[in-house]
Order: C-alpha cells, then sequence, then structure tokens
C-alpha cells in the first residue's frame, strides 16, 4: 500500500492560527511518525496539542477555519489537498468527551455508521462492525444504547466506531479525561492492543502519563505551540519538561529527587516495574 | 412536562415495537382521518377505546396515562370552548374524545418506535439522508437535553435563583440564567458531534448502503391492509349510514345565544 | 457540622443511588468523597445543600434538617461548584457572572463591588473582569465558576469533580488554593476519582462503593487497601504500588514528598549498618 521506509505522518514546519484569533496555536512544528510508532504527546492546556490531532484528519483546516502554512501529509496524502471525509479511511479520530461521539440508539448503528458513510456494501459493513465490536470487547454491548453504558464502555463503543473504517493511524484526544482511573487503565490497554496487534500507528494526546508511558516509545512535549521535546520517555522526563510543567509519572519525580541528593540512577524509570527494580538495586548497593 | 413522557421512546419487545415504522405510520394515519370523519361520540368513544388493549401489548401504560394527564389541560380547554359557544353537552364532549383518541394513537406511535428506525424509513422512502438525520438526532438529543437542564436548574439554584419567587417579570427573568447555558450547552454538543462526525466520513455524496433494513412482516402488511379496510368503511358509514348516539341536555344560562342569528 | 443520618435517595425512575449513608463532617474538615462512576458521589453532595432531598432518613446542615429548609438558604452555608462551567455561565462580563449570587442573596451594592473584586484577585481572574466568560479558556472558565461560589463565602464548600479536564500545572495551583482554603477554616469537600491529586493532598477520604460507603479514614491507609481500591473502579497511586513492592519501606506512603523522606532514611539506614560491620 505504501513504500516501507517513508514516514506515515509528515510535518514540515507547520504553522495554524484560527480564524480571528491573534496568535498562532501552532508555530513551525516538524515531526515525523513511522508506522506502527505510539507516540505519547502531552504539554501544558493551550499548547497546540489538541491543534495538532486535528490538522491530521483535515478538520483543521476544513471544519476550523484559519490560517495554515507549511507542509502536512498522511499516509502519503496531503492533508490540505483532501477532504476530512477522504482522510477518515485512514486516520481515525476519538474525542475527549465519550457522550458527544455516539449518537444512535444502539451501539451497532454507530459503529456501522462510518462504514455506511464510506459506501461499503452492506455484508462489509456486517463484517466490520462484528470485527470493531469483537477487537475492542464489547460484542455483548452491540444491542445496548449508548447512553446507557458507563464513560469507559462509550470510549470502547467510540473506538471502535472509528476502527470501523480501518484507518491506519488513530488519533486520541485525552481519551480518558473524564473517566474513572480504572475505566482510563482499561481504555489504553486497548489502544495498546490496535498498536501491538494490529499494527496501527498511535498518537495519543494525554495527560495521564503515569498510565500511558508504559506503552510507548516516544514522548513529545509541546508548549506554546511548539514541539520543545521528542525522545524516549527516559529521556524526555528531566528538567525542562518539570519547567514546563507535565504530568510525569510520580515514581519519574521520586527518582529524579533522589538523583539529585547524589544518589547513582542508571535508568531513569517511567514505569512501576522498572522503578521497583532500580529501587531494589539502588538499596541492595 | 410529564406530558412528555407520553413520547419518549423506551426500548421493549413487544409485538407493537417490533412492527415496521412505515406500517405503524400508516395505521396511526388511518386513526387520524377516522377520528377526523365522524364526530359521533359513540363512534370517537370506541376509537379511543380500542386503542387501550394496544397500549396493554405495548407494555406503555404508565406512560400513556402520563401523555393523558398531560393532555386533560387542553382537553378541558376544548370541551369549555365548545360548550360555552353553543355546543350540544354530548358534541362537546364527543370533541373532547377526540382530541383524547388523537393525542393516544400519536404518544403510542411516538412510544413504540425508536428515532433510529423512523430515520431508517425515511431513509427507504429516498428522503435526502442528511433530513433524515437531522430529523433522528434531534429527537435523539431531547432526553440528552432534558439532562443538561436539570443541571443547569440545579448550578443556578445553589447560586441562589429562587424560580418559584416573585411577580410574573421576575419569574420569566428568572428563566434567562437557565435558557442561556442551556443554549450554550446545546451548542457545544453540536459542535462536538459534528466534528465526531465528519471524522467518521459523513458529509459526502456516496451512496449509502445502511447496514439495517426494515423489513416488512406478513403481520405488518396485515395491519395496513385492516387500518385502510376500516377507513374506508369508516368514510362510507359516515356517509350513508345513521349512527346511534346519545342525547344529553344540559340547562345553562346560555350568554352568546342573544348574539346568535337563528 | 454537615450530619447524614441512614440516608436514603432514590431518583424518580426509581434507581436507588443512596442506600444508607450515616457521615458526620466537622467543621473546618478536609474531605475526598471517592467511588467509581455512578456510586453516588454528586447525588449524596448535591443533599448537603438541598438540591435532593432523602428519600428516607435525613441530612442535618448546622443542626438545620436540609428538608426544612429552601435550597438558597442552604447554600449560604454550603458552597456546591459544578463540575462543567458551561452549564451555569450565561452573564456578559466575568464581573457579572461573579456577582450574580450575591445579588440573588441581597447583598449591598458596595459590598458586592467589593467581594468580587476581592475573589477576582485572589483566583488571578482580574484581567478578565470585564470580559465575556464566553471568550475564555476552559481552565479559565472553571476558575470564574469557582469564583462566582467563592464570592459569598460559605462555610462549607463542595468542589464537584474539580481536576477534569485540567492540566499538570493548573491541578498544582488548585491543589495550593484547596488546602489554603481549608486552612482558612473552610470545610473543603471534594468529590473525585483522582487518586494521584487525592494522594498529593492526603485528607480525610470516604469512599463510596454502589450508594454504601465501603471506607472512611485517612487517605494514607485507605488508597494502599487494594481491594478497597480495586472495589471501587480507582487504583492505587504509584507510590504505593512501588512501596508495597520493596520489603522494609513504610506502606503508608502515597506521596512523592514523603517517599523521598523515606527512601533517604532507608538508605541512611543501610549505610549505617554497612557502616557498623
Amino acid at each position: 500500500m505504501r513504500s516501507g521506509h517513508l514516514p506515515i505522518i509528515e510535518i514540515r514546519k507547520l504553522s495554524f492560527s484560527y480564524a480571528g484569533a491573534s496568535r498562532k496555536s501552532l508555530n513551525d512544528v516538524s515531526l515525523q511518525v513511522d508506522e506502527g510508532d505510539f507516540l505519547v504527546v502531552t504539554g501544558p492546556s493551550g499548547c497546540g496539542k489538541t491543534t495538532l490531532c486535528r490538522c491530521l484528519n483535515g478538520l483543521v483546516p476544513n471544519f476550523y477555519t484559519g490560517e495554515l502554512t507549511g507542509e502536512i501529509s498522511v499516509c502519503g496524502r496531503s492533508v490540505r489537498k483532501e477532504t476530512t471525509s477522504s482522510l477518515s479511511r485512514h486516520v481515525g479520530f476519538v474525542f475527549q468527551n465519550p457522550e458527544n461521539q455516539l449518537f444512535s440508539l444502539t451501539v451497532e448503528r454507530d459503529v456501522a455508521f462510518g462504514p455506511e458513510n464510506l459506501g461499503l456494501i452492506r455484508e462489509e459493513t456486517r463484517r466490520r462492525v462484528d470485527w470493531a465490536l469483537s477487537v475492542t470487547g464489547i460484542e455483548e454491548l452491540r444491542d445496548r444504547a449508548p447512553y446507557e453504558l458507563s464513560g469507559g464502555q462509550q470510549q470502547r463503543a467510540a473506538i471502535a466506531s472509528v476502527l470501523a473504517m480501518r484507518p491506519d493511524i488513530i488519533v486520541l484526544d485525552e481519551p480518558t479525561s473524564f473517566l474513572d482511573p480504572r475505566s482510563s487503565k482499561e481504555i489504553l490497554q486497548v489502544v495498546a492492543k490496535l498498536n501491538k496487534e494490529l499494527g496501527m500507528t498511535v498518537f495519543l494526546v494525554e495527560h495521564r502519563l503515569d498510565l500511558a508511558t508504559r506503552y510507548s516509545n516516544r514522548v513529545v512535549v509541546m508548549d506554546r505551540g511548539s514541539i520543545v521535546l521528542d525522545g524516549p520517555p527516559e529521556d524526555v522526563y528531566g528538567e525542562q519538561a518539570h519547567l514546563i510543567g507535565i504530568g510525569m509519572p510520580k515514581v519519574t519525580v521520586l527518582f529524579r529527587l533522589l538523583k539529585q541528593d547524589g544518589i547513582e540512577v542508571l535508568k531513569t524509570p517511567v514505569t512501576v516495574e522498572a522503578g521497583v527494580e532500580e529501587l531494589r538495586r539502588i538499596l541492595r548497593s | 412536562m410529564r406530558v412528555f413522557e407520553g413520547f419518549k421512546f423506551s426500548r421493549l419487545s413487544t409485538p407493537i415495537h417490533r412492527m415496521d415504522p412505515r406500517a405503524k405510520f400508516v395505521v396511526t394515519m388511518a386513526i387520524f382521518a377516522i377520528s377526523l370523519i365522524h364526530t359521533n361520540i359513540l363512534v370517537l368513544s370506541l376509537i379511543l377505546v380500542a386503542q387501550v388493549p394496544v397500549i396493554w401489548v405495548a407494555k406503555s401504560v404508565g406512560r400513556w396515562r402520563a401523555s393523558m394527564k398531560g393532555g386533560f389541560l387542553l382537553a378541558t380547554l376544548i370541551f369549555v370552548m365548545n360548550f360555552l359557544t353553543g355546543s350540544t353537552l354530548t358534541y362537546s364532549i364527543a370533541m373532547t374524545i377526540r382530541f383524547l383518541a388523537l393525542l393516544s394513537s400519536f404518544s403510542i406511535f411516538f412510544m413504540t418506535t425508536s428515532p433510529d428506525d423512523l430515520g431508517l424509513a425515511l431513509e427507504q422512502a429516498h428522503i435526502p439522508y442528511a433530513l433524515c438525520f437531522t430529523f433522528t438526532t434531534a429527537v435523539r438529543l431531547v432526553p440528552t437535553m432534558a439532562v443538561d437542564a436539570q443541571t443547569v436548574v440545579d448550578a443556578q439554584r445553589s447560586r441562589g435563583l429562587e424560580l418559584d419567587k416573585g411577580n410574573l417579570l421576575r419569574r420569566i427573568r428568572n428563566y434567562i440564567p437557565i435558557l442561556i447555558p442551556l443554549i450554550v450547552s446545546a451548542i457545544r454538543r453540536s459542535v462536538e458531534l459534528a466534528e465526531a462526525l465528519e471524522s467518521r466520513g459523513f458529509g459526502t455524496n456516496i451512496k449509502r448502503q445502511p447496514m439495517a433494513v426494515l423489513q416488512m412482516k406478513k403481520s405488518d402488511y396485515l395491519a395496513i391492509f385492516a387500518a385502510v379496510t376500516l377507513l374506508i368503511l369508516a368514510a362510507l358509514i359516515n356517509l350513508y349510514a345513521q349512527l346511534p348516539t346519545i342525547e344529553m341536555h344540559v340547562e345553562l344560562p346560555r350568554l352568546w345565544c342573544d348574539l346568535q342569528p337563528y | 457540622m454537615i450530619l447524614t443520618n441512614g440516608l436514603y435517595f432514590t431518583y424518580p425512575n426509581g434507581n436507588e443511588v443512596l442506600r444508607g449513608i450515616d457521615l458526620r463532617i466537622e467543621d473546618g474538615e478536609f474531605l475526598a468523597i471517592m467511588g467509581e462512576n455512578g456510586a453516588g458521589k454528586t447525588t449524596l453532595v448535591k443533599t448537603f445543600n438541598g438540591l435532593l432531598r432523602p428519600t428516607k432518613g435525613q441530612v442535618l446542615v448546622d443542626e438545620v434538617e436540609t428538608r426544612k429548609a429552601s435550597v438558597a438558604a442552604l447554600s449560604r452555608d454550603v458552597g456546591l461548584v459544578f463540575q462543567n462551567p458551561d452549564h451555569q455561565l450565561f452573564c456578559e462580563t466575568v464581573r457579572d457572572e461573579v456577582a450574580y449570587s450575591l445579588r440573588n442573596f441581597g447583598y449591598p451594592r458596595d459590598v458586592v463591588d467589593r467581594r468580587v473584586k476581592g475573589i477576582l484577585e485572589t483566583l488571578d481572574l482580574m484581567p478578565y473582569m470585564d470580559s465575556s466568560p464566553f471568550m475564555l479558556s476552559g481552565g479559565e472558565r472553571k476558575r470564574v465558576a469557582l469564583a462566582s461560589v467563592l464570592v459569598w463565602n460559605p462555610k462549607h464548600v463542595v468542589l464537584d469533580e474539580p481536576t477534569i479536564g485540567q492540566d499538570y500545572q493548573q491541578k498544582d495551583r488548585l491543589r495550593n488554593f484547596i488546602v489554603q482554603l481549608n486552612f482558612q477554616g473552610k470545610t473543603v469537600i471534594m468529590v473525585t476519582h483522582d487518586v494521584e491529586f487525592v494522594a498529593e493532598c492526603k485528607p480525610r477520604v470516604v469512599l463510596l462503593s454502589r450508594g454504601k460507603v465501603i471506607a472512611d479514614g485517612k487517605a494514607e491507609q485507605i488508597l494502599t487497601d487494594r481491594n478497597l481500591v480495586a472495589q471501587a473502579s480507582l487504583l492505587n497511586p504509584q507510590i504505593s504500588l512501588l512501596f508495597s513492592s520493596i520489603d522494609n519501606l513504610p506502606h503508608d506512603v502515597i506521596d512523592v514528598y514523603s517517599a523521598h523522606i523515606a527512601v533517604k532514611n532507608r538508605i541512611r539506614g543501610l549505610r549505617n549498618v554497612n557502616a557498623g560491620l
């Protein structure tokens, strides 16, 4: 489908300001994402992460008009030249509020909505709905009304409805904001499954770095419209990130403090398991 | 407000719920037409009473009662208007019963037909998808908006708003802090929904093949046949037959009588 | 003091959300009500200012039974800040928005002006005083909602999910502000499921599950209990998970600051042992 080594997302010096806004929401952003990457994007409110998400599927500049300069291509297609609906075959978007993404009276019909919009034949739609419900683990919720479901179940249904379009990339904008801790963890596990088992590229905007970091090989920190840090979590969760103000995992914060005390920390842990190992090692020596 | 409960769809599995929406629509329209053709009190009472077993089968008696209670005010108004402008007692009661029969039939229709199915029926009738979708989404958002409205009322009451105090003007003004957040909330929801829809490919002119298909069963065709037959029968009876009726006389000072020409 | 005795609440649609809650909140306490979505947390706090009247049992606020008082009267003492500011913003300016409650409560104009300016200063909202609340960002709108409740200086402040949608720095500021409010003598009650946020403030925690109180005590005790936390659809704080896997570290540490001290002490202890050998 695509030549093997081109990045699946290529952004070059992208700048954007919303119509009527005095300042730019995106300032000369450059980013490359390879197929199969799991990217966690974070940063303080207003840093431009949501705007960047919107650029990936064409909501910017089609739905949210404004001045867009620079280049952005997704799956080899220039976003500026495509409509959101044509990009929806390649980029799925899961929003923050589970309630306002689902509008049918049954989960099944909501999941079928996307494929129906693609003009697929009935049997193909049915196949995709069955598959999406099974991947997200909500087959038994098929006939339930979305507004009756819990937040976590609703987000799974939202993911299923996006999956049914079989995109290559899935963008999630703070999907756990409204969920309780356990549901948040479960949703991120589903997203990780999409990445590990289906090879989907994941672009996840999150504040809950304690839950999301374990799945990703790359964290991008944005501030005031620009990308300021980009790399493996161990490298990114440092002094600069602390000054910008992101919600680093508490484990990482603890080891940063220990490091400042002069205690030798070999590899800054970003998950509890790594923290346990490192702490045991420190206490032994 | 409770009258709206009599029009809210609830998902149950009764033969009435399972009927094809198009068949239900034809039946409801037939009842509508028959009620308008006839003014005979016995016929209208029959139409109203005949709906009760249907409501019972649809397991919606409680909600139907709510819609009847809600319509009580308007029904009384109809009775009074008719009676005081010179109609007989029989006629006035008949008009009230007609109103209730109509209210009932529409209530049953909306209680037993899901907005999704209604939208599908419209789509299969070749109405442009965007319109069908607008309709079903609007219906679908009503309960959500009701919850929002309650939350707004709670939030404002917690800031000292007292809805039941003050003169009429004050009470009307007190609804501004309710309406504005509600409207803003509705707009925000719509924008979020629109974003989600666009992101799932909505808005192209590609021909859709809905996964769910409405299939008319034999019972649906039977219902349509019965409804149309009854309609024709009712029309014929009205034209050619003499129907028994109940005459009721009441002496009442008639203020308008003097003004009416003989 | 807020007291509930055998509190039951059933919604008109038949949903029994509160099933016998006995709770005693003293003046000036700092409390977090936690539990899964649907456990009854928001329902519970709505009984504190009379929005919801008990189906069975009673709620007493400063010895007044809520059934016998109006919401407006109870709200003077119990300020409830709702989760979504968009459910209450309606004025043309932030100043009017914040003044709304004071006008409802009948304060004279000079007092209204003074108090509004005061709270806007405290919450860093002075630059927006004459702006439209609808033009502000999410975080700013949340602060306006908070200001519009705090302006009348209620004795007890209830915050419904104050951390949702907030980034790290906003939560940090919020935490400091809440702690300060409590320090000033106000009763502060937070409804939340943000475990890490609660872990850093360490209030009293009341854990609700399916309409009942399943735990009531110190944050350090409750949030480190795996079973309780799982029952309420929460997760243990990261620090707690870290420490519970390592021997000889205290098992009731949940915040980073205390964890840091605990680890340093342990290292020092081990060094002393080694040195003594």
